[in-house]
């Protein structure tokens, strides 16, 4: 359970940076954590004592695996997040070339 | 040792790790902190018996570091004035998820244990997805034939993102090369 509460703690500090960060960048960073930190509880509930690698070889137990599901998910989610990561980078540099700053404070204006 | 050992051990580091990407003022090294973050999930996903997935992980952290670094490096760095309203901020912030966290103690007792996973859908691909897909990896099996549709969806996703990408960025290479195609 101390796994899981930290692994928590790691989504946590990700939406700290979110939340507090006025620097474009950082809010990015603090998007990846979040993912980091969503992608390793998926994997920590998969997990089973004593399994191994979910790869059939001969003379090995079928329950001697670890769950599979969870596995497949989350290599789906890592791919999206990095088409997700260099889209936000692709704005962040659009912005970035209007208004010289990354300082979110400082990008009011909705056009022009 | 035993496997929460060392999995506490790196979350832990990777927790220090963030923190630190999130309050350092130089970009290079807040930007290759996090790329400590994102090797630690791989090793995390090793120890874990998740073998595509670590692989897929450290592929992912090179390219976006590569990507951040090209992006970001260089640009002039805005730095923060601290002022009291931000501070307060920042501290109502803190308190609000200390006490998320605080309260969420109680729902993580609720879950299975660490090591006893509930295993109910994966059961029938596990005995069944040899003989029914002929993949001895049921990760693989899992991907490109129950889940198909679920990678289509993905590569979807991707294709669009990137495709939404490059259409932002059209107008700076545009306007870089000398052209006069910038679209206002």
């Amino acid at each position: 359970m101390v796994i899981y509460i930290l692994c928590f703690a790691l989504l946590l500090v990700g939406i700290y940076g979110i939340l507090t960060k006025r620097d474009l960048i950082k809010i990015i960073l603090s998007l990846g954590i979040m993912g980091y930190a969503v992608n390793l509880m998926f994997i920590l509930f998969a997990y089973k004592r004593g399994a191994g690698y979910a790869i059939l070889v001969k003379d090995k137990a079928v329950t001697a695996m670890v769950d599979p599901l969870p596995q497949a998910l989350i290599l789906t989610s890592i791919v999206i997040e990095l088409g997700i990561t260099a889209m936000l980078v692709a704005l962040a540099i659009r912005l970035f070339e209007k208004y010289k700053t990354f300082d979110i404070t400082k990008i009011r204006r909705l056009s022009g | 040792m035993p496997i929460e050992t060392w999995l506490i051990f790196i979350l832990g580091f990777m927790i220090v790790g963030s923190i630190i990407a999130l309050e350092l003022k130089d970009l290079l090294s807040a930007v290759i902190s996090v790329g400590i973050v994102g090797l630690g999930v791989s090793i995390a996903f090793l120890l874990l018996e998740a073998l595509d997935l670590a692989i897929v992980q450290f592929l992912f952290e090179i390219f976006a570091l590569i990507i951040l670094v090209r992006a970001f490096v260089g640009k002039e760095y805005h730095i923060q004035q601290p002022s009291t309203a931000h501070k307060i901020q920042i501290l109502v912030t803190v308190m609000a998820l200390g006490l998320i966290l605080a309260l969420s103690i109680n729902i993580f007792k609720l879950l299975p244990e660490f090591g006893d996973p509930l295993f109910t859908t994966a059961k029938h691909y596990v005995e069944h997805g040899a003989a029914e897909t002929g993949s001895a990896n049921i990760v693989t099996s899992i991907i490109l034939d129950y889940r198909a549709y679920d990678t289509l969806g993905e590569v979807t996703v991707l294709f669009t993102a990137i495709l939404g990408a490059l259409s932002i960025l059209r107008g700076v290479v545009d306007k870089s090369s000398g052209g006069n195609h910038e679209t206002k």
